[in-house]
């Protein structure tokens, strides 16, 4: 069995079978699995049962899928390295409504609220509307003075979860130039970067640190607790 | 119900796999014992694929993280939090009390910050200083030769620092400051803070052939994958299942719900449920050592009841559950202008801050007993949910506008992107008879075991030490050119003081003593009103110092294996 084959029956069996698949069509059921086997980390048997039902779920309605994607297009436009689809923000709301029922109200009334909107100003659905039409239409909600209202609630939640989207996907990170999250040896602050800030590290401390060229030596102490080795 | 008999008897039941309990099983194993080893959660072993959590990517989640089963994030190693599925837990007298529970194997040093910290002198003689709560029955020269035991078993990082109160140990090489750091520093500092480096249980140097070196990727919240820091499981349960022989069996899902004893009153064992069959069963060992967690091990002491016990195995002071207290906290967040637009670079580092505050002050200029120590955070760390929320708030220090939408969030984005600096005290409360907990006679667990109860109030010991705590880091941030991010709670809100739980460091619900009608156990943990029982986590402690437990917990427990082993050598036990 090819590792991947593996790891789908061992999700399957580990679920049991009083689940919701029983329903599913083979064709769906395969794309459940695609989507569970994006997600490998170490989860409870508990937390996988709740992730598969919920992506088992659809919330948003194609009309309203494609809304925000163009809403999300507008708020973060597309760079050299990244954009919208890449960073799968669409997906990524439609499992966060899921995952956290209080956001579903304020995006599913704000995702009306908007064609109401353009219907009453431009005549047009938000998606039939211009792009600077639709600019206008945030324009009225993206600076929220004091009090925000209903609409300007709605536009913040949703660019917040526009912009985590995106800057916690593959093509944000790197779009965010975060060079972490792999096995390296920390030996401290660039020179250069220290240099700029007009830092050092003190000449009394330098002592006290690792010499990263010794760290898989057994660590030995004297009597006294200082390492000889 | 009927209770299954387990044919096989131990010399010792160990129940709860964590920091104390890993620990007795290791000593205990090492010296030729027989040990049952009880579990309540699942076996974890954070280096196997199924299970692991490290090097992973915000997006390998389709939440990117967000903690929706997890409080600290769904990357993090704690099965179980503050809250757990069908396991309640009630209050009383408007109490608000949070009580973390970790239901896996090595329990929640899976998870903990590592920051390990000795007990100074001080720390055990805090009545003899100030008047307020009780000396320890020991001091520490009783317990300093476990602390260089444990130091040089399981690595912890430092730097000699020949601090009174913050005694030096057998330290592992620590590492150098990243940039915010150097920032607190200075800030730090300039407002007579000390700062030292981190003495966090982490592997900078090899310490032997079992475990690996630190690679600095930061998550040490998540169970190292190469057993580069500690975790009880890891480092304790797995090395004593290879020495052992035979001699350890790991008993997993299975609840202990209470110490059995024979017609006499003594007591010859556990009854535990098997959460996979849901049936009860029953192990006889010789020693029993509860090491569940202060609170959980009150719990199954007052779930004890016997004619020759009745209120309790342990209880005949009325005292398993009083004492109960946790560390003080306050956090503030510091908006540093000049760590705007950074240049990257990796600074993951080890799983915590590499800079930190030990207590600095003399309490006869204050108006608060007893101190607290400053943890720092902050830096260029990886992205997760929540990560851009009102992404360019910050703007308003600035005089720019706020909000808004397109190319300007990618740049402000950047701009903005590891240039705040978070501040958090951790103090020690006074430990008060008034705040326990106790059994709730109306509610059950799914398991049909009587859940707890809590009664806990601060008083104004603590509120003013967390009003010292913001002003303290109000001088730091502003020293750097910072501005603070949120107004300072005031008195109203206890000046930001912690609900207490929030800091998950409870301790003192079996509290030791030399009196056994005003304590729980001797000063070797062990039950006055039974000698073959002991507790070996948090619950002896008679204060907790303004230092994290797990160390000291670990030393206790180690002091008090040798104990067990000794007194079955002359058969008193």
């Amino acid at each position: 069995m090819k590792r991947r084959d593996s790891i789908k029956t061992l999700i399957i069996t580990s679920l049991g079978s009083s689940l919701v698949l029983e329903g599913c069509l083979p064709k769906e059921k395969e794309i459940i699995y695609e989507k569970i086997w994006k997600y490998q980390y170490g989860r409870t048997p508990e937390e996988k049962k709740r992730d598969l039902e919920l992506l088992n779920k659809t919330f948003f309605t194609k009309d309203e899928m494609k809304k925000i994607k163009t809403l999300a297009n507008l708020i973060l436009p597309p760079s050299p390295i990244g954009n919208i689809e890449k960073a799968e923000v669409p997906e990524f709301i439609e499992f966060i409504v899921k995952d956290v029922p209080s956001f579903q109200k304020t995006i599913r009334d704000g995702l009306i609220w908007i064609d109401v909107y353009c219907k009453n100003t431009f005549n047009n659905t938000f998606i039939e509307s211009s792009e600077d039409e639709q600019k206008k239409l945030l324009n009225s909600i993206a600076f929220p003075k004091s009090d925000k209202t209903k609409e300007e609630i709605f536009f913040s939640t949703f660019r917040d979860l526009v912009v985590t989207g995106y800057f916690t996907s593959k093509v944000g990170i790197k779009d965010l130039e975060y060079k972490g999250n792999q096995p390296n040896v920390w030996d401290g602050v660039p020179k250069e970067i220290l240099k700029e800030h007009g830092l050092s590290y003190d000449k009394s401390w330098e002592s006290k640190f690792i010499d990263q060229s010794k760290r898989n030596d057994i660590a030995v102490w004297d009597d006294e607790g200082n390492l000889i080795s | 119900m009927e209770i299954i008999e387990n044919k096989k008897s131990y010399d010792v039941v160990i129940v709860g796999s964590g920091a104390g309990g890993g620990m007795a099983t290791k000593i205990l194993t090492d010296n030729g014992l027989n040990v049952a080893l009880m579990e309540a959660g699942p076996f974890f072993d954070p280096a196997n694929p199924e299970q692991r959590l490290h090097l992973k990517w915000p997006y390998e989640s389709p939440r990117r993280g967000r903690g929706t089963t997890r409080a600290f994030g769904e990357f993090h190693a704690s099965y179980g939090d503050w809250k757990l599925d069908g396991e309640p837990y009630n209050m009383k007298n408007d109490t608000k009390f949070y009580w973390w529970r970790s239901r896996m194997l090595g329990g929640r040093t899976n998870h903990w910050g590592r920051i390990s910290l000795r007990f100074g002198p001080n720390d055990f003689k805090r009545k003899s200083i100030d008047g307020l709560g009780d000396n320890w029955p020991i001091g520490y020269e009783d317990i300093k030769p476990y602390y260089d035991k444990v130091d040089k078993l399981i690595g912890v990082t430092g730097s000699k620092e020949n601090i009174y109160n913050e005694p030096d140990g057998f330290f592992l090489p620590p590492v150098k400051p990243r940039l915010h750091e150097l920032y607190y520093k200075k800030g730090a500092e300039k407002a007579g803070v000390k700062v030292i480096p981190s003495r966090l249980s982490m592997l900078t140097k090899r310490i032997n052939n079992d475990r690996g070196v630190c690679y600095y990727c930061g998550q040490c919240g998540r169970s190292c994958g190469i057993y580069a820091d500690f975790s009880a499981s890891s480092c304790l349960v797995f090395p004593a299942q290879r020495s052992s022989q035979g001699r350890l069996d790991l008993y997993v899902n299975s609840m202990v719900r209470e110490v059995k004893v024979n017609k006499q009153g003594k007591p010859t064992g556990i009854i535990y449920i098997n959460k996979d069959d849901n049936k009860e069963y029953s192990i006889t060992a010789k020693v029993i050592i509860l090491a569940a967690s202060a609170c959980e091990s009150a719990r199954i002491l007052l779930n004890s009841k016997s004619s020759q016990h009745p209120t309790g195995l342990g209880n005949s002071s009325n005292m398993v559950g009083k004492y109960l207290h946790d560390s003080t906290g306050a956090d503030r967040m510091g908006f540093i202008p000049d760590l705007m637009n950074r240049k990257t670079y990796n600074e993951d580092g080890l799983g915590g801050m590499h800079l930190y505050s030990p207590w600095w002050l003399d309490n006869e200029k204050l108006d608060f007993p007893r101190g607290y120590h400053i943890e720092i955070g902050g830096g260029l760390g990886v992205p997760m949910y929540g990560f851009g929320f009102n992404f360019n708030s910050l703007n308003k220090y600035l005089g720019l506008e706020t909000g808004g939408y397109g190319e300007n969030i990618r740049k402000d984005i950047k701009k903005f992107y590891g240039s705040t600096l978070y501040l958090a005290g951790r103090g020690e409360s006074i430990a008060r008879i008034d705040n326990y907990c106790e059994i709730d006679p109306n509610t059950k667990d799914k398991y049909g075991i009587p859940v707890l109860r809590f009664n806990y109030k601060w008083s104004d010991h603590e509120r003013k030490q967390a009003k010292h705590m913001n002003e303290t880091f109000e001088e730091i941030i502003s020293n750097i050119g910072g501005h603070m991010m949120w107004s300072a709670p005031g008195k109203d809100q206890d000046y930001g003081l912690k609900s207490p739980g929030e800091i998950i460091h409870e301790v003192g619900t079996t509290r030791m003593g030399d009196d056994p009608n005003k304590s729980v156990v001797n000063k070797f943990e062990q039950l006055h009103d039974a000698n073959n029982v002991f507790i070996v986590d948090g619950g002896p402690f008679v204060s907790q110092a303004d230092k994290n437990p797990t160390w000291t917990i670990m030393a206790l427990s180690w002091r008090t294996s040798e104990y067990i082993v000794e007194e079955l050598k002359k058969q008193n036990i």
